[in-house]
């Protein structure tokens, strides 16, 4: 094809993008590290350089590891879930069933809700004389502290999040099966495998990349929660659900200590980013047509 | 044939308990909200239909909190990203799909670069900039607006999906244009920019919903209540009546309403299944 455009044409389309990118994204990137340097807590205005103090201090304190820990935890107990669940619930729904876009719609509302909403209905539900708490009495148990009790909470917020994502995650996986080809289903019902035999040899197989990607999307999400947790428990009691974004928001915005924040944000950014990679190279390849 | 039904009945009683469970912290909420003073709201057990049915929360909440100001204020916010992020993913995908231009592979990968890197992490330096550019609600409204809108003003999803949808048209479109004494600006905005409107409605969906439902960067950036969007402001709700659950309720449930019809008369979009992975996690 003849070229139609001027040297210069393709960085001015570029352009206005790009510069919002640079201020917005680069520099705040390449600053992030520099903070991390950087001794905030006397002035906000003149900070100085401490090198690597904050880290320092912050592979120091107990509540980084209680941080971590519970960052841990929100991994295996949500990421699991996320990932089987709402594929379950997809190969229900891919049925020749009736109400089916009504259920689609039902269990994907929790999804386009705002969290803050959400995790303040749950609070409701998690009230000490609650509805839950009712429920358990039902079954002769003792009342919980859902959001007080510090063995329970981080729990309870992981519910929330558990919640709002399997309607996200099942149309995800929805769009998957499509691409599964009938004709192996058919020859399943001819040989008369059951529903588990028909999905465990057939579907599973075939949907393993997605079953990755949405492994490592939620896991990136669980990285990144803190609504739920400023809504609901403000990371306590005892920090038992304090996670890495509640922690850096609180060190920053509460403390004013963006050098200790930006010490811990780095963190966040190595382990996410090792995810992203993970997740771009190996599962959305073909999305990026690297 | 027996066998089918009874089949579909597990599978619809397994939905139809998924669908409850997903809906129900919702229905709590609107029954709490309607319930009057006369109802003990911690009865046991509990009551789902209000037996001292009323509005008066609604009214109540409505009265003490500008629901309507903040509504305006997530319209603008929301508006704005949504305008800005069509006009600038469209103007970047396009040479990045259809171009070639020293620094390609790089602007690429510069632009892939930041999918991995989780606003969260950067978002402190993003504070700061923004308190040096003077984008903050103590400044000037317009000033807060600008503040809440550009650090989410383009995306490297909204990129990609327009440079995805350049790249599905077919290159003749361009050269009829060129012969016809088109310039390179006029291929863009009249030729190939009707072509992608699918892409670009697409983006603007996902984009208004992302914006709609952010809450932690206007909860760093806002100063004024005046400012405050709708998430922000529900979560002030509790602030505000501490422990009065039917007005907390009332209130959430209202800031709720929008985007419900907005998710119900957009439901295609986001339940197809062909825009999959398109909202951030």
């Amino acid at each position: 094809m003849f070229k139609y455009y001027g040297k210069r044409a393709p960085y001015l389309f570029l352009l206005p993008a790009f510069v919002l990118l640079v201020v917005f994204f680069f520099i705040p990137f390449f600053q992030t590290f520099i903070l991390s340097f950087q001794d905030y807590s006397q002035s906000i205005y003149h900070p100085t350089f401490i090198g690597l103090s904050n880290y320092v201090k912050l592979f120091q304190s107990p509540i980084f590891y209680k941080v971590m820990a519970n960052t841990f935890i929100y991994l295996i107990v949500a990421v699991p879930i996320l990932a089987i669940f709402p594929l379950f619930l997809a190969v229900l729904i891919n049925q020749k069933i009736k109400g089916v876009t009504l259920y689609k719609i039902l269990i994907y509302l929790p999804v386009i809700v705002s969290i803050v909403v959400a995790a303040i209905a749950f609070k409701w539900l998690y009230a000490d004389q609650g509805i839950l708490n009712y429920v358990v009495s039902l079954f002769g148990g003792k009342s919980i502290g859902w959001l007080t009790d510090p063995n329970w909470a981080i729990y309870s917020v992981i519910i929330v999040t558990i919640w709002k994502g399997i309607g996200y995650y099942m149309i995800i996986y929805l769009a998957a099966l499509m691409s599964v080809p009938k004709e192996l289903y058919e020859a399943c019902d001819i040989d008369g495998a059951n529903f588990l035999t028909k999905h465990l040899t057939v579907t599973i197989p075939h949907i393993m990349p997605t079953i990755a990607l949405v492994t490592t999307i939620s896991a990136i999400s669980a990285m990144k929660v803190f609504a739920e947790i400023y809504v609901m428990t403000k990371g306590g009691p005892l920090n038992s659900s304090k996670t890495i974004v509640y922690y850096i928001y609180e060190r920053a915005f509460e403390n004013l200590d963006l050098g200790f924040a930006s010490a811990m944000a780095v963190v966040l950014l190595i382990i996410v980013m090792v995810f992203s990679l993970i997740n771009i190279f190996c599962f959305e390849k073909n999305k990026y047509q690297l | 044939m027996k066998i089918k039904i009874s089949k579909h009945l597990t599978s619809h009683i397994i939905l139809i308990t998924v669908s409850l469970l997903s809906i129900f912290p919702f229905i709590w909420l609107i029954s709490t909200s309607l319930k009057g003073n006369a109802e003990n709201i911690f009865a046991y057990p509990p009551v789902i239909i209000p037996k001292d049915f009323t509005l008066a929360n609604y009214t109540g909440v409505w009265q003490k909190v500008d629901f309507i100001r903040y509504f305006i204020n997530s319209m603008i916010v929301a508006g704005g990203t949504v305008f800005l992020n069509l006009i600038l993913s469209a103007l970047a995908g396009y040479p990045l799909a259809r171009m070639e231009f020293k620094g390609k592979k790089i602007s690429f990968f510069a632009i892939l670069a930041t999918i991995m890197v989780p606003f969260q992490a950067i978002m402190l330096p993003v504070y700061l900039i923004t308190l040096k550019l003077h984008l903050t609600d103590n400044v000037s409204d317009f000033s807060g607006f600008m503040g809440m809108i550009l650090p989410f003003a383009v995306s490297a999803f909204g990129i990609f999906l327009m440079r995805q949808a350049f790249l599905g048209i077919p290159k003749e479109m361009e050269e009829a244009a060129i012969v016809d004494g088109c310039n390179v600006f006029q291929v863009f905005s009249k030729v190939l920019l009707p072509m992608v409107k699918p892409s670009l409605a697409v983006l603007a969906i996902f984009a208004f919903i992302g914006s709609w439902g952010e809450f932690l960067w206007p909860s760093i950036v806002l100063t004024k209540e005046s400012m405050y969007t709708l998430p922000v402001g529900v979560n002030n709700l509790q602030g505000m009546f501490s422990s009065n659950w039917r007005f907390i309720a009332a209130g959430s449930i209202l800031a709720t309403i929008p985007i419900l019809i907005f998710f119900l008369a957009m439901q295609r979009y986001f339940i197809s299944g062909e825009n999959e992975g398109a909202v951030k996690g």
